[in-house]
């Protein structure tokens, strides 16, 4: 089975975030980057699947700035054979990059493409259901467990109240929860030898897909910062003051 | 403007946050229609119709939409859509499943967890885990959008607006249901309790979360926790309240033994009063709290729950 496992660059999850003095966006500029953790996760379990001997080849792709390489370099130091870069210095928005997904997709022809669930920059969770609703492939979002069962994939999803378990017929598209895999980190020697893996570059436009969107980002601020109260001194002092000053009890 | 509400649904019964999907839909403004898609929905519909500003209530039963599945259920909305200017969803697992979906079948963008209705077309949202606030304007003849139900006050029950069935040939070929495990509580839900108690990493093992337990029952609360704790084991990752996790806002958060990571901060800041008991008097959770007391948990629960 052939898995592209899409990855994405974004603040390192670390990073305390500035706003622009001029409210145009966040600012990031000289701040770290690194690999979004939900990618971080699609990754690792194509890697599992395919030290299972499920998956046979792992193509990682990403849509984004030249920068972008090193993400795609981290994943094949964590085990991809080779990556795709699809180079744009635009602002892209999730259903572009679902389109630019699924051209890389028409191209490749996987059996099962792994997204994190969401990027931590936009938080928009949106790009795997698209790429999945555009190929016409079924999708298993918030994945906590993925097997394959006589050809078809199982996926326990984490929604809201607990646990669902879906099958889906391939290909199938998968969106990663923090509970799927704990990532692994790259070691010294597997980074060198990434440095040689086949990494190709495309543009938007050689995959014949337009980046424009119809969203407008208007503006961004902070929000309002919530104030520390006071210390309360005993237990009999807190009880006090929720039932008579804060008056939620 | 014509909007559709897709109506979140639990175990047969219409679930809170649809009422506040459609205080969302109302300062939208225009006609709200609710889509009630599942097999056997007929208490969720007369639900929906009785809540106030939905002028008409739209019902899917049939079996190819029981469990809320995404590819049926995005291919009856993308049938339907063409009748709305706008189509809003909670920002909950399964809006978040079905909603890009029928976006990008309708090639048009679509908008993510909106805090504020700034004007029919320009909406508020928050990103990089809420530590910023975007405002975004769309020029798509179609806005697909899910809203944080927290964000808006639920409209009330009086309405009485009209049931209709709508017939739209979907079939599902490609995902089937195999099975589901939901948490049996008798405790209010996570997103819509009016007081949240939560338990961190100080809380030290999954057993000590019973100390929260007695004081959550006292209080009529929701438990959950930070993930710290649903990464150390403790408890499962449907109690998380974070960024990652659950978002709520209840009238009272009472945060145990929680640090206050970002993270974490991102997901309950806009509580109305938060407390916060810890050791450790600079940890950050207490910027946030409106009343900190800084102590051994395991003392301080036990006589707070005697004290209720």
């Amino acid at each position: 089975m052939k898995v592209l496992v899409a990855v994405k660059r974004v603040i390192d999850y670390n990073v305390k975030i500035r706003v622009k003095p001029d409210h145009s966006d966040v600012d990031l500029t000289n701040v770290k980057m690194a690999m979004n953790p939900f990618c971080e996760i699609a990754v690792e379990e194509a890697v599992r699947l395919k030290e299972q001997g499920v998956a046979s080849e792992i193509v990682a792709v990403t849509v984004g700035p030249k920068a972008a390489q090193e993400q795609l370099r981290t994943a094949l130091a964590l085990g991809a054979d080779r990556a795709i870069h699809v180079e744009t210095e635009a602002r892209v928005e999730s259903l572009a990059v679902a389109k630019l997904l699924k051209a890389v997709v028409d191209e490749e022809q996987p059996d099962l493409v792994i997204l994190g669930k969401q990027a931590i920059d936009t938080d928009n969770n949106q790009t795997g259901q698209m790429l999945a609703a555009l190929s016409g492939m079924p999708q298993a979002t918030f994945a906590s467990a993925v097997t394959l069962d006589n050809g078809e994939l199982h996926v326990t999803r984490e929604i809201d109240g607990g646990l669902q378990t879906v099958a889906l017929t391939l290909p199938a598209v998968v969106t990663t929860d923090l509970r799927l895999n704990e990532p692994r980190y790259a070691k010294l020697p597997d980074i060198m030898k990434a440095k040689k893996k086949p990494l190709e570059s495309k543009t938007p436009e050689a995959l014949g897909v337009s980046v424009e969107s119809g969203l407008k980002l208007l503006g961004v601020e902070t929000p309002a910062e919530r104030k520390g109260g006071v210390k309360v001194g005993s237990v009999d002092e807190l009880v006090e003051k929720l039932k008579t000053e804060a008056k939620v009890l | 403007m014509s909007i559709l509400i897709l109506a979140e649904q639990h175990d047969g019964e219409l679930a809170a946050g649809t009422a506040h999907v459609v205080a969302a839909a109302r300062a939208i403004g225009g006609d709200i229609d609710v889509l009630v898609a599942g097999e056997g929905v007929d208490a969720v519909a007369q639900a929906a119709a009785g809540l106030d500003g939905v002028s008409r209530v739209r019902v899917a039963d049939d079996a190819v939409y029981a469990h809320q599945l995404a590819e049926p259920l995005a291919a009856l909305l993308v049938a339907l859509a063409d009748d709305y200017t706008h189509v809003l969803a909670a920002s909950s697992t399964t809006g978040k499943n079905v909603l890009p979906r029928l976006a990008a079948l309708r090639d048009v963008a679509q908008i993510s967890d909106i805090l504020e209705v700034v004007s029919d077309d320009t909406f508020k949202r928050p990103i990089y885990a809420g530590n910023a606030i975007a405002t975004v304007q769309s020029s798509d003849p179609l806005k697909v959008i899910t809203v944080r139900t927290t964000a808006f006050d639920a409209v009330a029950d009086g309405g009485s607006a009209a049931i209709e069935p709508v017939a739209a040939d979907v079939s599902n070929a490609s995902s089937r249901f195999i099975g589901e495990e939901l948490a049996q509580s008798d405790r209010p839900e996570l997103g819509s309790a009016k007081i949240v108690i939560s338990g961190g990493r100080g809380m030290g093992s999954g057993d000590n979360f019973k100390l929260l337990e007695g004081i959550a029952d006292k209080l009529g609360a929701a438990i959950g926790a930070s993930r710290a704790a649903v990464d150390a084991g403790f408890v499962p990752n449907d109690m998380q309240v974070g960024q990652t996790g659950k978002i709520v806002a209840p009238e009272l958060y009472i945060a145990v033994g929680i640090s206050g990571a970002i993270q974490h901060l991102a997901g309950m800041k806009d509580s109305k009063v938060i407390v916060a008991i810890n050791k450790d008097e600079d940890a950050p959770i207490f910027q946030v709290a409106d009343y900190g007391l800084v102590g051994d948990l395991f003392e301080i629960l036990p006589a707070l729950e005697q004290k209720l």
